[in-house]
């Protein structure tokens, strides 16, 4: 005869809700994990999905997923001329804050290297991907947008082309691709006056100074717009790609650029490195502490609760040793509820983590060995938290059945 | 048939405390009583009727004397202390005034534990019950919990209990003090009819003057000492 489970039937609603609060509380700490690992997932998913084997950055920074990283566009020239490289294109990546339908709009900009990237590597739910150099993007579903919609940014409307999934920044925002100009145009948008007091102030300048004097057209040409005027350059972009030729070793052609000192070089795998050891590090160390935390609480209510349990049995505990109940009868009926109580708990964390994690704002995965962890750790603490309802059992004589 | 005594108790004395708080409870109390017959032990409250019952209970053991049941020496003898619980769940049976029974098991089941921590398998156990239920008029009521039975009921289940293991000696203290006077007969009768019928020992710590008549034996404590009294000058 399983006597905790007779006792359980006793107090059957009781034990459901106390499982289900319990549950709940195990779906958190299940929860914690998961956020963790979708954090991990959306920061270097991008990383894999561009699938390129260097980044070449800024000098002396760890690149555009972890800090500004400012090089100029002719750098993919550049590289594209080193023994090894197979292609270089440009990436442009910064995040935008704009305001749609009266709310907050972020989204992560990725520039694709028209007309060698058209985004055909990032994976479509509805759509193509982009067909013309100007005026087309890929939006991430997240992003709440629809196939054909229209969007403005800056002075200029966007159709969506395409709709991807699960391609989220490192920030949480969803990333919509453009090509590398239509990104920075994005990204460098000025208002009219703007530029005019630009124009203005840069035929100012050249007025003032000696060469303006003396070369008066110069001034005329600092009025034009900057795209006319060959001194000045195109805007930056935030790294090049680079795709090593088949056969060719990638630690070769990283050899060969990191020889260069206005760049940095970084493999594939040195970048998700970064990006995880960078800013995704103090969230995994934030969500590892909140998920202790939680799981100690845990321990300590599933402890009260069963001490209270075994407090309520006193007398039925006395009352089975005088009829020779052995020990670990006794111990069993604890220990059986403890971990009727902790597995209860967690069926039901699973099963409402199956229903609940989809609607978080951010991507929740949990995975199989995530799952054997939290098991692993509910039986530690249903053993833990019977200790107290067992100590307690154990003190209890046999004669306490008489009073 | 083992024909040794239900139960042997001699010279039991039992000490709480020690130098100036040192209270004997309980002074060379000595009894004998054989399997099928019935004994009432009478006294006032607190002249040790408790404490000789769970010393011979093997629950509170005495500080000196010697019990022997159903012909095993015990305490002092071959049978160490940490086997006493195994004794008790063999040999002894206890019923007491209330709160009898565990709550979160039905009357069948609370039988059936008695006998499943015997080492009967769930199958026989569970019959067994059934048959002790139907012995002792409660079979009908075998599948309620303790709090739908009435106290009568109550007593009857937990009589069936403290019998299921077939014992040398059953303790009941005050079985009857929760009942009405018809209901608290019956069940005196019931101990009577079924200690002969089984063949067990059985002691009944009673203040109920009105059912002495059932019992063959009666014993009064008063301050510790342990006294026979003549049935004739009792009932």
């Amino acid at each position: 005869m399983n006597l905790a489970l007779k006792d359980i039937r006793h107090n059957l609603g009781r034990f459901v809700l106390t499982t289900i609060g319990v549950g709940m509380l195990l779906m958190v700490v299940m929860g914690m994990a998961g956020i963790y690992r979708g954090v991990v997932e959306d920061a270097t998913l991008l990383i894999d999905r561009i699938g390129t084997d260097l980044w070449v950055v800024q000098h002396d920074t760890r690149g555009p997923f972890a800090e500004v990283s400012r090089v100029p566009a002719s750098l993919v020239h550049r590289v594209r001329a080193v023994p090894g490289v197979r292609d270089s294109r440009e990436f442009v990546y910064h995040t935008i804050q704009r305001e749609r339908d009266g709310k907050p709009f972020r989204m992560a900009v990725l520039g694709l290297s028209w007309p060698s990237d058209k985004g055909d590597w990032v994976p479509l739910i509805a759509g193509r991907p982009l067909a013309q150099n100007h005026f087309e993007m890929i939006a991430d579903v997240s992003l709440g947008v629809r196939l054909d919609e229209r969007l403005s940014f800056g002075k200029e409307t966007y159709r969506v082309v395409g709709i991807t999934r699960n391609m989220i920044s490192s920030g949480g925002d969803g990333i919509a691709f453009f090509t590398v100009v239509d990104a920075e145009a994005i990204q460098f948008d000025s208002s009219g006056e703007a530029v005019r007091l630009e124009r203005a102030a840069r035929k100012g300048r050249g007025e003032r100074s000696e060469i303006g004097t003396k070369l008066p057209s110069l001034v005329e040409q600092a009025a034009k717009p900057s795209g006319e005027l060959p001194a000045i350059a195109r805007p930056q972009i935030s790294a090049v790609m680079v795709q090593v030729a088949p056969g060719t070793s990638v630690e070769q052609v990283a050899a060969t650029i990191s020889g260069w000192s206005d760049v940095s070089v970084h493999t594939r795998s040195e970048q998700a490195e970064f990006l995880l050891k960078g800013s995704v590090d103090k969230a995994r160390r934030q969500l590892g502490l909140f998920r202790v935390l939680l799981t100690l609480i845990a321990a300590i209510i599933m402890a009260l609760i069963l001490y209270t349990l075994t407090l309520e049995k006193i007398h039925s505990i006395a009352l089975l040793q005088l009829i020779g109940a052995r020990k670990p009868v006794i111990l069993g009926l604890i220990l059986q509820q403890a971990l009727m109580l902790g597995f209860g708990g967690y069926a039901i964390a699973y099963l409402l983590g199956q229903r609940l994690f989809p609607l978080f704002p951010r991507r929740v995965i949990v995975t199989g060995d995530d799952l054997l962890q939290l098991a692993v750790i509910v039986l530690a603490i249903s053993f833990a938290s019977s200790v107290l309802g067992i100590w307690k059992a154990l003190l209890v004589k046999p004669n306490e059945a008489l009073s | 048939m083992n024909e040794s005594p239900a139960i042997e108790a001699i010279d039991l004395t039992k000490v709480y405390g020690s130098g100036n708080t040192e209270v004997v409870a309980m002074r060379n109390a000595s009894m004998t009583v054989r399997r099928g017959e019935v004994v009432a032990l009478l006294g006032p409250s607190g002249s040790g009727k408790s404490t000789f019952l769970t010393a011979v209970g093997l629950i509170n053991p005495p500080t000196s004397g010697r019990i022997r049941i159903g012909g095993h020496q015990v305490l002092d003898g071959p049978l160490a202390q940490a086997n006493l619980t195994a004794f008790r769940r063999q040999h002894v049976g206890f019923v007491f005034q209330k709160s009898n029974l565990i709550p979160f098991l039905n009357a069948r089941e609370n039988v059936q534990i008695a006998l499943e921590l015997n080492d009967s398998s769930p199958r026989a156990a569970r019959q067994r019950a059934l048959e002790l239920l139907e012995e002792l008029g409660v079979r009908d009521r075998s599948e309620n919990l303790p709090s739908m039975l009435s106290g009568g009921q109550q007593q009857r289940v937990a009589l069936a209990r403290a019998l299921a293991n077939q014992p040398s000696i059953l303790l009941a203290d005050e079985p009857t003090a929760a009942l009405d006077s018809g209901n608290g007969r019956q069940v005196m009768e019931l101990f009577a009819r079924l200690a002969h019928e089984h063949g067990t020992g059985v002691i009944v710590v009673t203040h109920d003057q009105r059912a002495l008549s059932v019992f063959d034996t009666i014993y009064e404590m008063e301050d510790g000492i342990l006294n026979l009294q003549p049935k004739e000058a009792v009932v």
